[in-house]
């Protein structure tokens, strides 16, 4: 019991260490020491009394999307500044009950639109790799946090690749659940038809259990499916060291363009190999469709982020801007002053894309090519593949400020999107490192069929042994 | 006033906002009641807090779908919610979730018969969909400031929206009141205009008969009762004819109705260019309805109006103004039943209820359900009129005492001492008395001078004190002068 | 499909956005930018399908839980609503007697 009192002290502590803030690598944005070892207490009391936990006494980190009670939820941004939701979000209640301790808030893109965390109102986070580079977005504070070793789990969101791509960047484990296999009640929604709350940890096991912590039908979100979850944490154990014989993994050859960095191709052909050595049938696979994936990407998501954001408007929550004559203004002031150049160009891509006139070419479009990518993985699953294994993002970690066109930014979603898309589950590990530089791997399964995936990211975890981290 | 009619005809279509009578709101677990203090009845969803979602209340999908049987709608087994995006303080997410191009019935009808016509009209409704309500904006409470109250915010409503086959404004008064009545019959809301669970707007245009051709329209605000509803629509008419007249183009645009004046104005403020952005909530899966459970709904639905009409005419022997009377609520259809079943003379049931009845509940200002004498406690006091224990008149001072009272018919007859006494030996005895106190008119009717018959009766009637059943007295002179 | 200024400018309005003018020939060339590579979209043939995407996600639902169609659940009509621990006038920036205020609009509508 002490010891877990203990555990989320030093996890608090260093949450407030002053290198992972605003002066240093930027990665938490609030913390609150007193709630977290109340909670702490609370868990440890519960605990010996012997209520099943399966995270007893885990700090966590969360992204600043996630709604707390005892910290702010600020998404990154200026138009929710200091706001602290009076509720809590189902997956934080869920995790609580299985004894996390939730220690900190961490950076991301100003509601979740970027894949660097250069676009949080709080200033860019830093790759705790390396400094000078982007630990990767939007949930880059959350994938640092792991990294960086303030806590052992996190939780960060995905609308096209949020917690793979900066996992990939930081070189731990980024899991994208099913789409509808964890609540989004609580998540401070971007892309609803994409948004799925995702888990960063250093081990597969690790993501595993928080996913399937987390997992499950809530009524308070209508897009959760109440589809039975796994027992955790043996099926991961079971799997842990065995072979893959039986598994079929297809390899995408839209995946591995030309244009593919040499290093990432490197390392995942070694993965491809390490897989067919654990007894893997290795096939390769088509998905036709992959070139539509951003731009039908970048229509839905700012479509759909476009009205999500229009409650940020300064009546019920938030600051207001205050000197207005009237209310159009007080609108257009607080909204133009709160949000960042990023958020206002996709809130007016995506105004454009659903206007008048131009629904059917852009959003309804996008919405039939997206039908068309599920239907890819649909012939590639029922073809008998089980998993496909891909690189998870086509470079290394980029510098701070080294991208600059926000499509060329768009296109290191390129890997992860589809399966947003399409809702599959997916998962990003890492395969090794370039110049100290981690490059991560991705496995997509089915949908709902997350104990595949951790199955194969755990037997290649464990083959690929400390050299995932040289 | 010029008979516009003459030359132009009038196009009306009627888009009709109605509250579900549900416990809580559409998409969260909030109270839906009224009255409660401003903003109590919100939570994270109805209040639009970050990361706060939609799930879709299964009463109001059912109290839609009896709407929608009612009228004779399509059921669409599968519908979707869209967002309808606008920016108003009273609309927390900036949009409105409601049906668009995917609504959960089409293509209804109502069979209306305007006043002083005998044909009756088929107005065809284009759709019926679901939606929330906003919350509401006060204007004049505080200087320059609007103040907003969320407790309406997420109340769930349907809209019925008419094709435009309306021809009058009598006629628009007849869809909407045959329209409520549907609706209160459904059980699917209270349908009151004052209380803003009905709420009507009007589209109305003009056109030269025999055009096929559809006029520029205006949107006709602010309407508060059907006959609002009529006015209004006469003076917009009249407005769009004179300017037609003129050669004038009429200009799509919103005009207020103002009632202290009885005249329409345009808004005063232009409209911005609406672009409502709607696309489908990515928040709520289509809402997909097994066809077991419509069924089992339609068979389910109450007698409606017309069957009910129908069945009263032939069972009971109605006529049209007594059909009327009774069949205008379901709950006085049903109390006129329970009286007239328990009763057994269904004509004395209504004309009592068409009478005395709908006088005390217009005093009172209070409905049917409310009405402290219940059906078998006024056939139990028909039964006695019937039956020769009251009078008429003493039964008209019976049935208020039991309104206050809460009384039965007898035991008020008892305690008033009003109870008609037909007893034989009774009557004959007061008979008995009166020719010996009036022996010279006893005398000349004895001798057969017939028309001295009512002044015995009133002499009679006077010693019983009223109680004398006047039918028997007369009954039993004759014989004495037999 | 080219954005115009204007209509940039029209977008903005409705998105309660203002864009200073010097702000509008930039957005309007990033945005002509961004919407030039979604043209690959036009030249797809997706006359095949005509489901929306989303759909597909409702389909594996169904299919996971094993019901013939996952549509959107329905809760029953209990007054129940979530628990939070502010009001909503304690969460608003100006507030008062529980009235939730907004500046007015000046061209409100007395309606």
């Amino acid at each position: 019991m002490r010891n877990i009192i203990d555990m989320t002290n030093d996890a608090a502590v260093r949450a407030a260490d002053p290198q992972f803030g605003r002066d240093g690598l930027n990665i938490v944005v609030a913390t609150n020491h007193e709630s977290s070892l109340a909670n702490a207490e609370r868990v440890a009391l519960a605990y010996g009394r012997g209520d099943a936990m399966s995270l007893p006494g885990m700090a966590i980190a969360v992204k600043d999307n996630i709604a707390t009670l005892d910290m702010p939820t600020t998404c990154g941004s200026r138009i929710l500044s200091g706001y602290v939701s009076p509720y809590e979000a189902t997956a934080i209640t869920r995790l609580r009950a299985q004894g996390a301790v939730v220690v900190a808030k961490t950076n991301m893109d100003e509601f979740a639109m970027g894949s660097s965390t250069e676009t949080s109102a709080y200033g860019p986070t830093r790759n705790p790799v390396d400094p000078a580079r982007s630990p990767g977005g939007s949930s880059g504070g959350s994938a640092a946090a792991v990294a960086a070793g303030i806590t052992e789990i996190a939780l960060g969101s995905e609308t096209g690749g949020s917690v793979r791509q900066p996992a990939a960047f930081c070189g731990v484990v980024g899991v994208k659940p099913t789409y509808g296999r964890i609540s989004r009640f609580g998540l401070v929604a971007f892309g609803s038809s994409l948004d799925q709350i995702g888990v960063f940890a250093r081990s597969v096991r690790n993501a595993a259990i928080a996913t399937y912590a987390m997992a499950g039908g809530d009524l308070n979100d209508s897009t959760c499916a109440d589809v039975p979850v796994p027992t955790t944490p043996e099926p991961v154990e079971a799997y842990r060291g065995r072979t893959l014989d039986g598994v079929t993994i297809g390899i995408p050859t839209e995946y591995f363009p030309p244009s593919l960095d040499a290093d990432v191709r490197a390392r995942c052909d070694v993965a491809i190999e390490v897989l067919r050595g654990l007894g893997a049938k290795i096939v390769d696979v088509s998905l036709p469709h992959t070139e539509l994936a951003i731009p039908v990407y970048y229509i839905i998501a700012p479509a759909e982020a476009s009205s999500n954001l229009a409650r940020f408007d300064g009546v019920r929550y938030g600051p207001r801007a205050a000197d207005v004559s009237d209310l159009r203004e007080m609108y257009q002031a607080t909204r133009s002053r709160g949000f960042g150049a990023e958020v206002k160009r996709r809130i007016l891509i995506g105004t454009y894309v659903l206007s008048h006139g131009y629904y059917d070419a852009y959003y309804k479009k996008a919405q039939s090519v997206r039908a068309l990518i599920t239907r890819d993985f649909d012939a590639v699953f029922a073809s008998g593949v089980d998993a496909l294994f891909t690189p998870t993002t086509p470079t290394p970690a980029f510098k701070i400020g080294a991208v600059t066109d926000p499509y060329e930014m768009y296109m290191s979603d390129i890997f992860t999107v589809t399966a947003n898309l399409s809702g599959i589950p997916a998962i990003s590990l890492p395969i090794g490192r370039v110049g100290g530089l981690p490059i991560g791997g991705q496995i997509m399964t089915r949908h709902f069929d997350e104990p595949r995936m951790f199955h194969v990211a755990a037997a290649l975890e464990a083959a690929l042994g400390g050299e995932a981290h040289a | 006033m010029t008979d516009w009619s003459q030359k132009y005809e009038m196009v009306v279509g009627l888009e009709v906002h109605v509250q579900l009578k549900t416990r809580s709101k559409m998409f969260c677990g909030c109270s839906a009641d009224f009255g409660a203090p401003p903003n109590v009845n919100t939570c994270p969803v109805c209040l639009a807090l970050p990361g706060a979602l939609p799930v879709i209340n299964a009463e109001a999908v059912r109290l839609a779908l009896r709407a929608a049987i009612a009228l004779d709608f399509t059921i669409n087994l599968q519908s979707v919610f869209a967002r309808k995006n606008y920016f108003y303080p009273d609309l927390p997410k900036g949009y409105q979730i409601s049906q668009y191009d995917e609504p959960i019935a089409v293509r209804g009808t109502l069979r209306v018969r305007t006043p002083g016509e005998t044909a009756t009209h088929d107005i065809a409704i284009t759709r019926l969909h679901m939606e929330e309500d906003a919350g509401k904006s006060v204007h004049d409470r505080y200087p320059r400031k609007t103040a907003i109250d969320l407790n309406r915010a997420g109340v769930p409503l349907i809209e019925i929206v008419s094709e435009p086959d309306i021809r009058s404004a009598a006629e628009a008064g007849a869809y909407l009141r045959t329209l409520k009545q549907i609706l209160e019959y459904a059980g699917v809301s209270d349908v009151s205009m004052e209380e803003g669970s009905l709420r009507v707007d009007a589209n109305v245009s003009a056109r030269l008969h025999g055009a096929t051709e559809l006029g520029t329209k205006t949107e006709v605000k602010n309407v508060n009762s059907f006959s609002a509803v009529e006015r209004s629509l006469q003076r917009e008419f009249e407005r769009q004819c004179a300017m037609l007249d003129r050669g004038e183009v009429v200009r799509q645009e919103t005009m207020i109705w103002d009632a202290s004046r009885g005249t329409v104005r345009p808004a005063r403020s232009k409209e911005e260019s609406h672009d409502y952005r709607y696309f489908p909530d990515p928040d709520l899966p289509p809402l997909i309805l097994d066809p077991d459970y419509v069924a089992r709904l339609r068979h389910t639905l109450p007698e409606m109006p017309r069957q009910l009409r129908q069945r009263f005419a032939t069972e009971f022997g109605l006529n049209d103004a007594e059909l009327d009377a009774v069949t205008a609520e379901s709950s006085l259809a049903a109390y006129f039943e329970g009286v007239a079943r328990a009763h057994g003379d269904a004509n004395a049931a209504a004309k009592w209820m068409m009478g005395e009845l709908a006088a005390a509940l217009n005093e009172t200002g209070t409905g049917i359900r409310d009405f402290p004498v219940r059906a078998p406690q006024l056939a139990e006091l028909l039964d006695m009129v019937r039956d020769g224990k009251l009078s008429h008149t003493a039964a008209k001072g019976v049935f208020a005492t039991m309104r206050s009272s809460g009384k039965s018919a007898p035991v008020v007859a008892a305690e008033m001492a009003v109870t008609q006494v037909g007893d034989d030996s009774q009557i004959e005895q007061w008979i008995e008395e009166v020719f010996a106190e009036l022996p010279a008119e006893t005398s000349r009717f004895r001798a057969g001078e017939k028309k001295l018959t009512g002044v015995l009766v009133g002499a009679v009637m006077k010693k019983s004190k009223g109680r004398a059943d006047p039918k028997k007295v007369n009954a039993l002179l004759s014989k004495v002068a037999g | 499909m080219a954005v115009t200024e204007t209509d940039i400018r029209k977008i903005a309005d409705l998105a309660r956005l203002s864009l200073g003018d010097e702000e509008v020939p930039a957005m309007t060339a990033q945005l002509n930018s961004i919407l030039a590579h979604m043209d690959v979209l036009t030249r797809v043939d997706t006359a095949s399908g005509t489901e929306a995407g989303s759909d597909a996600i409702t389909s594996a639902i169904a299919l996971a839980r094993d019901v013939k169609s996952a549509g959107a659940p329905l809760r029953g009509d209990a007054v129940a609503p979530f628990p939070m621990n502010a009001t909503a006038p304690m969460l608003a920036p100006d507030s008062e007697d529980g009235f939730i205020l907004v500046p007015r609009l000046s061209t409100h509508e007395d309606v």
